[in-house]
């Protein structure tokens, strides 16, 4: 049982909870949407700069817990740099890990990556947590498709 | 003195050995045992006793039917019982006549059912209607309804830092414009019990009528609609040790008899034809539809419950119980309780510095505490105190100081989980 709490709140995660990266609002930005949790009022804003069909910066701001935050901030990690249809397969993949206990995971997801996305998988053990593991995660998807706010049914 | 004679009188762990689901423990797994549950969330919805549900279950097995309309037996039988709880919950709250006390589906409809009935008859564009800034949304959301289609006008009285209503501001906001006040008579964040015959008072020296929100406060406290002089008081029998699906709406009948019906259906009439058709008095005419018989007979049982345990007897205990844990609670660093009015109901919130509820809730949890996390269907009260979303643990009459000191234990080990 403690396990599962440790498994959850992992040390990475607790520092990502703590220390965010990320965490800021950036000049350049021209895409950004809103992801809101109506069960506790947290909010974030993510902000995402793609160019050429490359996401060249990531970013967010707002308020959450310690799983949502360190999501968000491990996110932008691994978001930046990448295409938007990488971001969208990472996107689904973590969703995946997230809410299936045999997650069906997207081709061409690197074991690095992976590896960095399972840190968060033991959330699966706390399914109303869930929603906070993929509150940013929802944001960043819908501002690459350029839409204003992930949709508070979706997560 | 007189509270360790009456504490000795209540045995809290007899009043457990009723409530079957406290002896149960959550998160055992793989052969593991798990936490004895400590539950903490009564303000959502308080456990039921042996007693509600033998009630419940005896009622279906033995004497259940449709009300009001069968001549056979059971018909009458269950009709019989039905309105004899009628009369109990009047008796409950002091009420002049069983015909002021109309069964709705929860405080949040009986709410709504003044809001439409009352509001869109008696209230115009331009008219104000006083709430607080710790309302419940239930007693929130429907008068916004009422302002979108009447556009009357919403005033809010504030609090101070203690969560005592400010009675300054609100004698302000009472004016000629005032058609309607409706006010909470105890938070559910804060355990703030209001003065309501101050408040029901103030309202009626300029011919204003006022609604109170009971859901919490009929838990904690005996309750008098007529020593406040309410006109409209609606409590909810859930969180009062009684089944979910029923709440009730008690009116002064004067006001009742000049509201038109909430819902049209069957039960509420008195003669249906295609050229008009004609109402029943209240409360029938509030009560369109078959009503959930059932549940009213399971509010019986829990009414007879804690009327048997004693109200002064059962708020005696709660009483030492909060007293406990915010003593408690108040040793632990960087923990802040939201709401410290003097005479408050058992509610605790309150945030703990740099660890955000939700991780709060998670964990405690793992060691069995069942409390709630989030802003308690409250908004605007969780940003006047500008901690946004909070932890509530919330006391009912079994629980017991040893739960009381499992929370904190819970505590301090999210703060060491988090290093803080
Ligand atoms: C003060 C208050 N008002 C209204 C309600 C709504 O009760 P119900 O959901 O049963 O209608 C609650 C319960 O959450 C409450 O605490």
């Amino acid at each position: 049982m403690m396990d599962d709490l440790r498994e959850l709140y992992q040390e990475v995660i607790l520092d990502h909870g703590k220390h965010p990266r990320n965490f800021r609002h950036p000049d350049e930005s021209n895409r950004e949407a809103k992801g809101e949790n109506p069960m506790c009022g947290d909010r974030f804003m993510v902000y995402l700069t793609v160019k050429d069909g490359l996401v060249e910066d990531v970013a967010f701001q707002g308020r959450g817990c310690a799983i949502s935050t360190a999501s968000a901030s491990m996110m932008t990690e691994l978001v930046r740099g990448k295409t938007a249809a990488e971001a969208e397969r990472l996107f689904h993949a973590f969703h995946e890990l997230c809410t299936q206990d045999e997650p069906d995971i997207p081709e061409g997801v690197d074991d690095e990556t992976m590896e960095k996305l399972m840190v968060m998988s033991g959330v699966r053990q706390f399914p109303v947590r869930v929603k906070c593991a993929t509150l940013a995660w929802h944001a960043m998807n819908a501002a690459l498709h350029g839409e204003a706010a992930a949709s508070s049914d979706q997560y | 003195m007189s509270d360790a004679i009456l504490n000795q009188a209540y045995d809290v762990q007899r009043v457990r050995e009723d409530f079957p689901v406290l002896s149960r423990s959550v998160h055992a797994r793989k052969g593991k045992p798990g936490k004895p549950l400590v539950y903490l969330d009564s303000g959502a919805s308080a456990q039921k006793p042996r007693q509600v549900i033998q009630a419940m279950t005896r009622f279906m097995e033995e004497d259940y039917s449709n009300i009001h309309r069968g001549v056979h037996f059971l018909s009458q039988t269950a009709t019989d019982q039905f309105e004899a709880v009628r009369t109990k919950v009047a008796r409950f709250l002091n009420a002049p006549s069983d015909r002021c006390i109309v069964f709705t589906r929860s405080s949040t409809e009986a709410i709504n059912l003044v809001a439409a009935s009352y509001g869109r008859t008696f209230l115009n564009e331009g008219d104000e209607v006083i709430l607080s800034i710790m309302e419940h949304h239930a007693n929130i959301v429907p008068w916004q309804l009422l302002q979108a289609e009447k556009k009357i006008v919403i005033k809010v009285v504030p609090c101070d830092e203690d969560g005592v209503l400010d009675m300054d501001a609100y004698k302000d906001l009472l004016s000629d414009r005032t058609k309607l006040v409706a006010i909470t008579h105890c938070s559910n964040v804060l355990g703030t019990v209001t003065p309501a015959k101050a408040i029901a008072a103030l309202a009626h020296e300029r011919g204003v009528p006022v609604l109170f929100d009971g859901s919490q406060a009929v838990v904690h406290g005996r309750v008098d609609v007529q020593e406040i002089d309410a006109d409209f008081y609606v409590f909810t029998a859930h969180k009062l040790y009684g089944p979910t699906g029923l709440g009730v709406l008690y009116g002064k009948y004067e006001l009742l008899k000049r509201m038109p019906p909430y819902q049209g259906g069957g039960d509420m009439i008195e003669s249906v034809s295609f050229e008009g058709t004609t109402f029943k008095a209240p409360p029938s005419r509030f009560e369109a539809g078959t009503p959930p018989i059932t549940e009213v007979i399971g509010l019986g049982a829990a009414i007879d419950y804690v009327e048997a345990l004693g109200r002064e007897a059962i708020a005696a205990h709660e009483h030492d119980l909060l007293q406990y844990a915010t003593q408690q609670l108040s040793q632990v660093d960087g923990l802040r309780i939201v709401g410290t009015a003097p005479g408050k109901g058992p509610i605790l919130s309150f945030a703990l510095e740099g660890i955000h509820p939700h991780d709060v809730g998670t964990i405690v949890d793992q060691y069995g505490v069942a409390v709630r996390v989030g802003r308690h269907c409250a908004e605007p009260l969780a940003e006047r105190f500008g901690v946004g979303p909070t932890v509530r643990a919330s006391f009912g009459l079994y629980n017991t100081r040893e739960e009381a000191d499992a929370l904190v234990e819970s505590l301090l080990a999210v703060k060491e989980f988090f290093g803080a």
